[in-house]
């Protein structure tokens, strides 16, 4: 190798490294509505573990979270208290809809349930399943940690409708 | 279990005379039917009468036999821990707003469960003093579990709390917490 390639720098964008910075590590905030949280526990606990991907940090408060994952039913009655979470969380945020009943109401086809949680919050990711399995719900960390890095670290891209 | 109730049906017509108790066919516990008018005087008479001490209400189901008139049914589920013995009531009522006459005065535990008979059912409980919605949000219109209920409605999704202390009440409690804490602001 040549002496003057052997200075240890790396050359990168401000973009990439914030980006990197943030996506490596994602802190959950703890919120279980149904049965999806068991798996997402269990996507927590040492069989998955989701510390190899830097998201085992659950946070009992939305002030320390990035990401919101909606585990389970979101019934009427506890939309708005989950919005106010989601409004809690500081910028950035992401969020993840877990499961068939988070995503579109699932089996629950009434008018007791949210038939699909994006009609309260702006979902990043709907992971399919009924539940997910824990390796369904890395994948979907895996694929909001691929979404992170195309996403610009200041300014956010304008959505026109 | 043994499910004859043809000696508590003739205990109660002669500690309630004209109650109009009738025995009910059952395949697990004893069961009466009282009409809805001579409900109290019926519920003392098994709380307190030393043959029965029905002293524990422990839940209040209702259901809606909706083509048959009157279309409800609220069962009451009596246990006297003493004797031991367990009893089935059954009251009907019915029309446009079902109304049965509250056992709050009877039994303290009765207040919840009218609650949840009243939020999902809307069998109305002339004397209850807290007869607001216990599992459906508090600005809900309809009771869900009757049988005429579109159940698949997909109404908008309200994201908002409705306000559950008026400005005169929040005053009011800021104004005690401050008294408690002596602080003269």
């Amino acid at each position: 190798m040549a002496p003057e390639t052997d200075i240890p720098v790396l050359t990168t964008t401000v973009d990439k490294m914030v980006q990197w910075a943030r996506r490596s590590s994602i802190w959950p905030v703890t919120l279980g509505l149904a049965c999806c949280a068991i798996e997402m526990m269990s996507m927590a606990a040492s069989r998955y573990d989701i510390a190899r991907f830097g998201a085992e940090v659950f946070r009992a408060s939305p002030r320390q979270s990035d990401l919101m994952i909606v585990a389970g039913r979101l019934t009427r009655k506890m939309a708005p208290a989950v919005r106010r979470i989601y409004d809690q969380m500081p910028e950035p945020k992401w969020v993840i809809s877990m499961g068939a009943c988070a995503s579109c109401g699932g089996v629950f086809d009434n008018y007791a349930v949210v038939q699909g949680c994006d009609q309260v919050i702006p979902v990043d990711v709907f992971v399919p399943g009924c539940p997910p399995r824990p390796e369904a719900l890395l994948y979907g960390i895996i694929s909001l940690q691929r979404k992170i890095d195309r996403q610009r670290a200041f300014g956010y891209p304008v959505v026109k409708s | 279990m043994h499910t004859d109730v043809s000696a508590t049906v003739a205990a109660l017509e002669a500690l309630v005379p004209g109650s109009g108790v009738e025995a009910f066919a059952s395949i697990d516990q004893p069961a009466i039917l009282v009409p809805a008018d001579r409900l109290l005087d019926v519920g003392r008479a098994l709380r307190d009468a030393p043959a029965f001490r029905f002293t524990a209400l422990v839940d209040i189901v209702g259901v809606d036999y909706l083509p048959r008139d009157p279309r409800y049914e609220l069962n009451y589920s009596l246990v006297a821990p003493d004797v031991p013995a367990r009893l089935r009531v059954k009251v009907r009522t019915g029309g446009a707003t079902p109304r049965v006459p509250s056992v709050t005065g009877i039994w303290a535990s009765a207040g919840f469960l009218e609650r949840e008979v009243w939020d999902l059912l809307g069998v109305v409980f002339d004397g209850n003093p807290d007869l607001r919605r216990l599992l459906m949000p508090e600005d809900w219109e309809g009771h869900p579990l009757r049988k005429d209920y579109p159940v698949q409605i997909d109404l908008p999704v309200s994201v908002h709390e409705p306000i559950q202390v008026t400005e005169v009440q929040f005053r009011a409690a800021i104004e005690r917490d401050r008294r408690v804490r002596g602080d003269s602001n």
